[in-house]
């Protein structure tokens, strides 16, 4: 059958699909503009403004007196951080809960961002380490728990629930290992303990951003090269793999890939509360139920950082830590998701 | 089309410490409908899923035309022989069409656009099951008889001349039951799709299959046409069930009728 002579159900079928892939592009563009206007704002605004005409020859590397100091070295890395930490966290997020087919098993919910966390303090605070040294700490932490909490739940298969519950607990454990580490700590200012508690760009070096930033340029095209395959495992590991997805393949390289990008962006901006958690329902929401939620839900990620980052800075007179503003969005939802399974009679 | 030839050559296969079908040999005739039964746990599923590369064999072979399944390229395999699991998963919100259009995956590569071939693929799975009017509702909206035809179409989306089923008909009332079994027979007569199901209900495998098998603890007990394998011996043997098997007045094909100890017009005769 040609083109030419399609036949009635061909039409519909085409034009539905073009109008979905139109809604699509549309939302991704703008979700896009969003991220980028949220960085340029993050850029200008500040105890000085500078308009935008400065911000850029700052950033095309002409020196400005005053903005090359305060927007080159103080707040381009900050917004830089933001953004790829956000994109690290969305990517993540969303992988899990696209491959585990349920919102609740998002790395951050289940450990995995604390695993990091309590293993970058511990680096931090115990061991006096620094830069590269922490990243990997928290990486093979992250990893570890990832593993863990697979092998806790682990019984002929793993069952989403169980996973989720093991999961909330070592959370919890991993919670009180990160405080008791802080706690020894005792030069440490409140600022940088809240970093490791609930996620903060405050301090954020080029020395810390920049392992972030090349992460992200690795292990985001790595995701997103199996974006189909990824959304494929949403129909159930059978039917995926009889519509021929390597499942166990994908799934590896899936999960490598999301904690990798968890625990680079958690070692720099601590787990920014609910990020992960997050995106990818926000996204479902914009961009609609069907096709890849992965670039969507990674472009909601560093739009959720931003913006909470601008109102943790400036909408008050207190300047609250980013993971702090991200922490007030993302409980009502938890609790939310929580009283809607229980309500339609599901399991978790 | 040629006859897709698929063969189980001394098939072993089980889960973790536990086999469940050994050395079984099986030969599925091509372009027929093959429907297997047997009593719970039985491995049924565990033949089919062996079949379509989901289960690795402990032990033998599966071929497909002389090539050993586990070894194929999973997008080839995918592209000449489908599998619908006794319950698939519908992700949230997802629409009739999408849905349908995931059948597309085997014959897609990594960067390939969405071509004109997927969407006649997916508008002729939806024409075949008579879903076309449903293509833009969320699949969560659907009945069961309206979802499984949805499923249905998806696994034709992927145009497969094989279709192995996990008991299509579970959880559907009779007459959807009766619908999807007519559907896949239409498929069946229509293009020559090889249809291998695992059904519950033994008068409707009776009916609607060429071929009927029927297991016992990972063996097969009775392979033939429905009416050598429907009898009221081997019913015993594989169900643990006294039945009388007469002749179904509207397919003429065996029809078993169950003798409990209960509801008989005449008590039952006690044994021996």
């Amino acid at each position: 059958m040609t083109a030419k002579n399609m036949t009635a159900t061909g039409q519909l079928v085409t034009r539905a699909r073009r109008r979905r892939a139109t809604r699509r592009r549309i939302a991704v563009g703008c979700l896009l503009a969003g991220v980028l206007v949220a960085a340029a704002l993050s850029l200008m605004i500040g105890r000085t403004f500078y308009p935008p005409g400065d911000v850029l020859r700052v950033i095309a590397g002409e020196t400005v007196p005053g903005a090359s100091f305060t927007v080159g070295r103080l707040r381009l890395p900050r917004t830089v951080l933001g953004l790829v930490a956000g994109l690290a966290f969305g990517l993540a997020g969303v992988t899990f809960q696209t491959m585990l087919r349920n919102p609740l098993a998002s790395p951050d919910i289940i450990g995995i961002s604390y695993g990091a966390s309590a293993a970058a303090t511990f680096g931090i605070v115990v061991l006096s380490w620094g830069g590269a040294a922490v990243s990997a700490l928290a990486i093979v932490a992250g990893l570890g728990v990832a593993l863990l909490v697979y092998l806790l739940s682990y019984r002929g298969g793993v069952a989403g629930t169980r996973l989720i519950l093991v999961g909330i607990g070592m959370a919890a454990m991993l919670q009180s290992a990160t405080n008791y580490f802080l706690s020894k700590a005792s030069q440490w200012d409140h600022h940088e303990a809240m970093r490791w508690i609930t996620g903060s760009l405050n301090g954020a070096t080029w020395e810390a951003t920049l392992p972030v930033v090349a992460a992200v340029a690795v292990l985001a095209p790595v995701l997103l090269g199996h974006d189909r395959e990824l959304t494929q495992l949403g129909l159930g590991d059978d039917t995926a793999a009889a519509l021929g997805v390597r499942v166990e393949r994908t799934r590896l390289v899936a999960i490598v890939a999301a904690v990798g990008l968890i625990a680079f962006a958690t070692a720099a901006a601590g787990p920014i509360a609910f990020v992960a958690f997050l995106s990818g329902p926000i996204a479902a929401r914009i961009v609609g139920p069907n096709g890849s939620p992965l670039l969507p839900a990674a472009l909601v990620g560093a739009l959720l950082v931003l913006v909470a980052d601008l109102v943790g800075q400036y909408a008050t007179d207190t300047r609250y830590p980013v993971g702090v503003v991200t922490g007030v969005l993302g409980a009502p939802y938890l609790v939310y998701l929580i009283v809607r399974t229980h309500r339609s009679g599901g399991s978790l | 089309m040629t006859q897709p030839q698929l063969v189980a050559d001394g098939l072993t296969a089980g889960y973790k410490d536990r086999t469940v079908i050994e050395k079984l040999d099986l030969t599925v005739p091509p372009g027929r409908i093959t429907a297997i039964v047997g009593a719970n746990a039985c491995g049924k599923s565990t033949l089919l899923r062996s079949l379509s590369r989901l289960l690795r064999p402990r032990g033998g072979r599966v071929l497909l035309d002389g090539a050993a399944v586990h070894a194929m390229p999973a997008k080839r395999l995918a592209r000449r022989l489908g599998l619908l699991p006794q319950s698939p998963i519908a992700p949230e919100g997802i629409t009739v069409a999408d849905l349908v259009g995931r059948g597309r995956h085997p014959h897609q590569r990594v960067l390939s656009r969405w071509s004109a071939a997927d969407d006649d693929a997916v508008a002729d799975a939806l024409d075949a099951t008579e879903t076309a009017e449903l293509a833009d509702r969320p699949v969560d909206e659907l009945s069961g008889g309206q979802r499984q035809r949805v499923w249905i179409a998806m696994a034709l989306a992927q145009r497969t001349e094989i279709l192995l089923l996990d008991e299509p008909t579970t959880f559907l009332d009779v007459n959807h039951q009766v619908e999807v079994l007519d559907l896949l027979t239409d498929l069946n007569h229509t293009r020559g799709t090889t249809i291998v199901m695992v059904l519950h209900d033994l008068n409707l495998a009776a009916r609607y299959s060429d071929r009927l098998i029927a297991m016992v603890d990972g063996r097969i007990h009775a392979a033939g046409e429905p009416g050598e394998v429907l009898t009221a011996a081997n019913v015993e043997t594989v169900f643990g069930l006294r039945c009388e098997v007469i002749t179904d007045p509207v397919s003429g094909r065996p029809l078993m009728l169950p003798v409990g100890r209960h509801g008989a017009r005449q008590p039952a005769q006690p044994a021996g």
